[in-house]
């Protein structure tokens, strides 16, 4: 026992598990993908194709059509022209071809989870149990409500929007596809929906899934591109309603473009979300919540619990489990149904990230990394924790998207409150405490707009999700995101 | 231990959360343990054995035929390891001592009036002592639950104690019967107890009751070993006991531990199995390993 005066455990030593790969021959991907307009895949106009690469390997999966002005003022007619009879149709019919989209993708939910893995970078572990899976669910649960908009908003006569512009990230390709697709199809809308530049390809299998499932033509158009694309849908006057999900630089811009016009709105933003851990919190489970909070989808999350704040009785302790913890964490082959954080999704996202390390050591934080070693290839980052940081530090303020946690202590509950308010941003935050009534104390005073007690990172098709402030308006999920599809 | 070790107060134990714990433990079945790790779990497995059987019928002759098994499991495939012990009543265990000569199967014995506990504190210590002298290596002593559930915890730990000083050289487990516990705290809280109190393994249950051993319930138990090794400094066994039959299931055990204490607790020395059925399901994986087919469970032997 002399040796073991130190007190490290020792993880991975004695018994490292064996490669566990997804198999990923049963997927089909096609060489290049055109723009899927009007119920069919049709060539772009600008002829340009871009391609699209795997982040663990850098390997070329495929390449997807480079749409133009032209491309998108011809998918938002084809929308248009389907919103008269898809409005009229009746919602139960409507909601038959929404439960049939939602069958559809759990059928195909392999094929999709190995995609998503491997055009994204994140860990098959998560696309597998938790992006198909809940992406499926939200087509479930607004299915239920096409014929119950009535019972929805009762004595308000609700009445779809038109032709919805929708612009989704690259961290959750196929459930944000599904959080923008679900309601606006129950509500009765036609949607024009472009993936990320970096994530095209779950999107574009959905348009086959969408082809397949005999949705009337016109209803949904996927088209694919960068941010140019984006700006031609957000300023195409025949567009009703913009829904983004992304960077609040470009939710800043969506705004002033779209200002003097009529055209409905709801952005969901960055965040910088507080993670907040009282000393009476069951402790084991909270470090499990910190981990989860930042280290799900490599930090890719805007709701990830980016600022931990933690009460400084039980600093030392929680610090140490979490470092233990991190020790656990294997990071590697997004493919490996054992790796728990996968390839940083694009290069110029991994730069990011390293430039923020850099600023973050020469601000004068400590920082820690486990011992794990990362793949030669691909884009890879150590999960990160910073101590002996202040609401001072760029580090703490600034989103960073990726798995880096900046660490504070707090004394008192009137001080992590304000801590936990003073940033920019709003979209969520984390409470962990035994204590029921201290929950409820906090829910009420933090601007955030998703507090979890006791956990992190939980989501479900019936709850609303959104932000305050920077972090964006309106909400998705829920009926609160059936409402933001529907004027009444 | 240390003589400096300060005795913390159980009544405010750290707080465990269900939800959470279960979420983790999700995390543990869905690793993924293939070829050559796979072999290599599945004979720390059968080390980590203590192959039990505690039943009124038991007699000298089934419990010599459980010990030649003990140490010859399954002598077709060459290079498996013995279990680590057998587990038996204390009138068994001289049986057992004089059937494992050589083997280096070591004897466990329960004691303190097992299952329930009901009985004097000299009965237990008597129970304990004649474990000893007849040649227990290991006690499984069972908890005072009534005594602890009435709040009760000097009670309970100082009959810990107590054994613990019967005990001499033989290592003493704490079955906690966490069945009966009800919550996740009350766990966390008696590991506590135990722990300070002197035992070298704490243990689930007894089997005697059902729900025996969980993945949830084992898991708050390496984490109050990690919490009390970085406290003290002295490493604590587990062994969970009752309902792990397959080695599917075992293996998972194993990779909680594995993510929880880390290398040094994959021993025999540190983590045990009380289970009667599990080897042969283990055999049988082996022998699929080894020849790409599964055997009719007649070809391995049942003792």
């Amino acid at each position: 026992m002399s040796s073991k005066k130190e007190k490290k455990l020792k993880f991975n030593a004695a018994w490292d598990l064996d490669p566990a790969p997804e198999d990923s021959k049963h997927v089909s991907i096609k060489k290049q993908y055109d723009l899927f307009i009007n119920g069919e895949f049709v060539k772009p106009n600008s002829k340009k194709y871009f391609a699209t690469y795997n982040p663990a390997t850098d390997e070329k999966i495929s390449e997807v059509a480079d749409a133009d002005e032209k491309d998108v003022d011809k998918a938002v007619k084809a929308a248009r022209a389907a919103f008269g009879k898809w409005s009229k149709l009746s919602g139960k019919e409507r909601g038959k071809y929404i439960y049939r989209i939602a069958r559809l993708m759990q059928e195909r939910a392999r094929e999709f989870a190995v995609i998503e893995t491997m055009d994204g970078g994140k860990p098959i572990r998560e696309s597998r149990d938790i992006d198909v899976p809940l992406a499926a669910n939200h087509f479930f649960y607004y299915a239920g409500w096409a014929d119950k908009l009535e019972y929805a908003f009762p004595n308000r006569n609700p009445k779809p929007l038109g032709v919805a512009g929708q612009i989704i990230p690259w961290n959750f390709p196929l459930l944000m596809a599904a959080w923008k697709i679900a309601p606006a199809l129950a509500a009765g809308n036609t949607v024009v929906l472009k993936p990320a530049e970096t994530t095209p390809l779950t999107a574009l299998k959905l348009a086959e899934l969408i082809r397949d499932s005999g949705l009337p033509k016109g209803v949904v158009n996927i088209i694919t591109g960068a941010g140019k694309t984006g700006a031609a849908i957000v300023n195409h006057p025949d567009i009703d309603k913009i829904a983004f999900t992304g960077s609040t630089n470009v939710g800043k811009w969506i705004q002033k473009s779209i200002a003097g016009t009529d055209k409905k709105c709801t952005l969901e933003l960055g965040g910088k979300a507080a993670n907040i851990i009282f000393e009476d919190a069951p402790l084991d489970q909270a470090v499990e919540g910190i981990i989860n909070g930042i280290f799900f989808n490599q930090g890719h999350v805007c709701c990830a619990g980016s600022r931990l704040f933690v009460q400084e009785s039980v600093a030392d302790i929680v610090i140490r489990k979490l470092k233990d913890r991190m020790e656990t964490l294997r990071v590697g082959d997004p493919m490996d149904k054992n790796t728990d954080i996968g390839a940083i999704n694009s290069k110029q996202q991994l730069l990011k990230i390293q430039e923020y390390i850099e600023i973050g050591k020469n601000e004068g934080g400590e920082i820690y990394q486990p011992s794990c070693s990362l793949p030669k290839k691909g884009n890879f980052c150590k999960p990160t924790i910073f101590l002996n940081v202040s609401q001072s530090h760029r580090i703490v303020q600034e989103e960073i998207f990726g798995p880096v946690l900046a660490i504070q202590t707090f004394r008192t509950i009137e001080e992590v409150i304000e801590k936990a308010n003073n940033i920019p941003y709003g979209l969520s935050a984390g409470v962990w405490t035994d204590k029921g009534s201290k929950i409820f104390n906090l829910t009420s005073k933090l601007k955030a707009g998703v507090v979890w007690a006791n956990t992190y990172n939980k989501f479900d098709p019936t709850s609303p999700f959104g932000g305050y402030k920077e972090s964006g308006f309106g909400r998705e999920g829920g009926l609160h995101g059936l409402g933001a599809y529907l004027t009444i | 231990m240390s003589t400096k070790t300060t005795i913390p107060d159980f009544r405010i134990t750290p707080t465990v959360d269900q939800v959470g714990v279960e979420e983790r433990v999700t995390r543990f079945t869905t690793r993924s343990i293939k070829k050559e790790s796979k072999m290599q779990g599945m004979k720390m497995i059968l080390s980590m054995i203590d192959l039990t059987t505690l039943e009124g019928k038991d007699t000298e002759g089934k419990v010599k035929q459980m010990c030649y098994k003990a140490a010859h499991l399954h002598d077709i495939i060459p290079g498996l390891p013995t279990v680590a012990a057998v587990c038996v009543y204390p009138s068994m265990v001289k049986t057992a001592k004089d059937a494992l000569i050589g083997t280096g199967v070591k004897v466990a014995s329960v004691s303190t009036a097992f299952p329930s506990g009901q009985s004097t504190h000299e009965i237990k210590i008597s129970d304990t002592k004649f474990a000893i002298a007849n040649g227990a290596d290991e006690i499984d002593m069972v908890i005072s639950r009534g005594e602890f559930l009435k709040g009760n915890y000097n009670f309970v730990f100082d009959e810990i104690a107590a054994i613990k000083q019967a005990c001499g050289k033989a290592r003493l487990k704490v079955i906690f019967e966490t069945g009966e516990l009800s919550t996740l705290d009350n766990i966390r809280k008696v590991s506590d107890i135990a722990m300070y109190a002197g035992a070298d393994f704490i243990k689930t249950s007894t089997g005697k009751i059902s729900p025996a051993a969980t993945m949830p319930v084992t898991l708050v138990m390496l984490e109050a070993i990690r919490d009390y090794y970085y406290a003290t400094g002295r490493m604590v066994g587990m062994k969970p006991a009752g309902g792990i039959s397959t080695s599917k299931l075992a293996l998972q055990y194993l990779i909680m531990v594995n993510e929880t204490l880390g290398a040094d607790w994959l021993s025999n020395e540190w983590f045990r199995f009380g289970a009667s059925s599990l080897a042969n399901d283990v055999l049988m994986q082996i022998a699929k390993q080894n020849t790409g087919v599964y055997q009719c469970s007649d070809y391995f032997s049942k003792d």
